[in-house]
């Protein structure tokens, strides 16, 4: 058929380049349309959620030492999507995420939704795709009891305030505290114990997150109140209004239900 | 996809951060030689208890993973009352767990000077640290910049640790400017070119002298 050695070559080379465009042309394609295909589908049809939630939060998400369970109000409140996406209770695998994790693990596709005490900011929008807000926290400061510091404005050159890595109230409390010096931890138990160990003067993070650590240790307490709004949402990949709108549906649900007040009262104190 | 003018704008912050990589380096370099060379001659001296605790340090720390070492001294030592920061803590652990690797080549250096030699100078007069001073170390030390040019190239990359415990180091800036940006595969490319302008030229630096010391014997 090819004339000379050097047109076979010639033919071999063209032929196996045009597979190869292809090849590329077809992968790309079927990417695309494979993560715009519905992600809610592709839950459904493994018939489990695979839910990133925190372990190291007590109130929210906290690995029970004893029992290997984790627990907390957003452990619950991922439980009941799981009810009502998948059909059971059950269906649904948790798996440990940090302020700093959870975004790339969710781009990576580790993760179906965060679940995390995970604030709804507008630079986060851009990564990812938000339900309604499922609860309300507002940040603010922990302190040693009879620590001088009662508030932002004792917040001076030469003290450390700790916080968390990729967390919004890391970035607030630098804006709102410009002089402190900010240490952060990759999550909420280093920070904590660097908090104990005496690293620093306070810790900041949303209130919520605190009463947790006031709960474990009563030595310490919440001062100056909430000084910024921090409504919590659930986080799915891009581009998957179906997941959102069904999650969304869902949180009404429970809160007609009685479901969601249940969870709150269980988990959250009143004051 | 790569916005790389999240590097420009972030640059103050890289460069604190390779400062601090560079400094914990140092200290943790000379500390750990030094830690290094005491240990090596406690583990060869010919006194027996000597020779136990050498051994017992470099097969504890040696086997220990350098984070939990570094864990210890920020968040352990408050427990009896020594609050470092962690900079110090950091630094620190580095050049204990270092030193343990530099113990163990320095002594693997001396141990390859044949023995008799030793035997050969002891018994024509000289004493054992005449001996060690000018037969045994001058001839060990060859062997020996090899492999501890290759541990200091680890002692920079394991400086990375600081960013762990809030040490301000180059990994911790990073991480911080990743996680706030969501930005991760060009920072973090960012900060291997950074650690590479520290190891490359310690990677060549180490490759001369082997040269250099194969071609005087």
């Amino acid at each position: 058929m090819f004339k000379s050695k050097t047109s076979k070559i010639a033919g071999v080379l063209l032929l196996s380049a045009s597979m190869l465009l292809s090849a590329c042309g077809k992968g790309g394609d079927k990417e695309t349309s494979g993560s715009a295909k519905n992600a809610l589908e592709q839950i459904k049809s493994k018939d489990k959620i695979v839910i990133g939630v925190k372990y190291d939060t007590r109130l929210f998400g906290l690995k029970n030492p004893s029992t290997g369970e984790v627990e907390g109000f957003d452990i619950d409140i991922s439980k009941e999507l799981a009810k009502d996406l998948v059909g059971d209770a059950k269906k649904v695998e948790f798996k440990e995420v940090t302020s700093k994790t959870r975004i790339p693990m969710l781009n990576n596709g580790d993760i179906d939704a965060i679940v995390a005490t995970m604030t709804i900011s507008e630079e986060r929008k851009k990564e990812a795709d938000f339900s309604d807000v499922y609860f309300d926290a507002g940040q603010s400061l922990l302190v040693k009891k009879g620590s001088p510091i009662k508030g932002l404005e004792d917040l001076k050159k030469g003290t450390k305030v700790l916080a968390v890595k990729g967390s919004t109230s890391a970035i607030n409390i630098s804006q709102k505290a410009p002089d402190t010096t900010v240490l952060e931890f990759e999550n909420y138990t280093e920070a904590f114990t660097a908090l104990k160990a005496g690293k620093g003067d306070a810790l900041t993070t949303d209130d919520s997150i605190l009463y947790g650590m006031v709960d474990q240790d009563s030595n310490y307490e919440l001062v100056g109140g909430t000084f910024t709004d921090e409504p919590y949402g659930i986080a799915v990949k891009k581009g998957n209004e179906e997941l959102v709108d069904a999650i969304n549906s869902a949180l009404k649900k429970m809160k007609e239900n009685g479901k969601y007040d249940e969870i709150h009262k269980k988990w959250i104190r009143s004051n | 996809m790569l916005d790389f003018s999240i590097l420009l704008n972030n640059l103050d912050t890289y460069l604190e951060g390779f400062k601090n990589t560079v400094l914990a380096s140092i200290i943790a370099l000379l500390g750990s030689f030094i830690i290094g060379v005491i240990v090596a001659v406690m583990r060869i001296a010919p006194i027996k208890p000597l020779n136990w605790i050498g051994s017992a340090y470099v097969e504890f720390i040696r086997n220990i993973p350098l984070l939990v070492i570094a864990f210890f001294f920020y968040y352990g030592l408050p427990a009896i009352g020594v609050t470092l920061p962690a900079f110090v803590a950091g630094t620190i652990a580095l050049a204990i767990y270092t030193a343990s690797f530099i113990a163990e080549a320095i002594r693997a250096g001396i141990q390859s000077v044949p023995k008799g030699q030793m035997e050969a100078a002891r018994s024509s007069g000289l004493t054992y640290l005449q001996t060690m001073r000018t037969i045994i170390l001058p001839q060990a030390i060859k062997i020996v910049i090899p492999p501890i040019g290759n541990q200091f190239i680890n002692l920079v990359k394991n400086s990375a640790i600081l960013g762990m415990i809030a040490g301000l180091d180059l990994m911790y800036f990073g991480d911080l400017v990743s996680s706030r940006t969501f930005v991760t595969f060009p920072v973090y490319i960012f900060v291997a070119m950074f650690y590479l302008v520290l190891t490359i030229p310690l990677s060549l630096g180490v490759g001369y002298l082997e040269r250099r010391l194969a071609r005087s014997n």
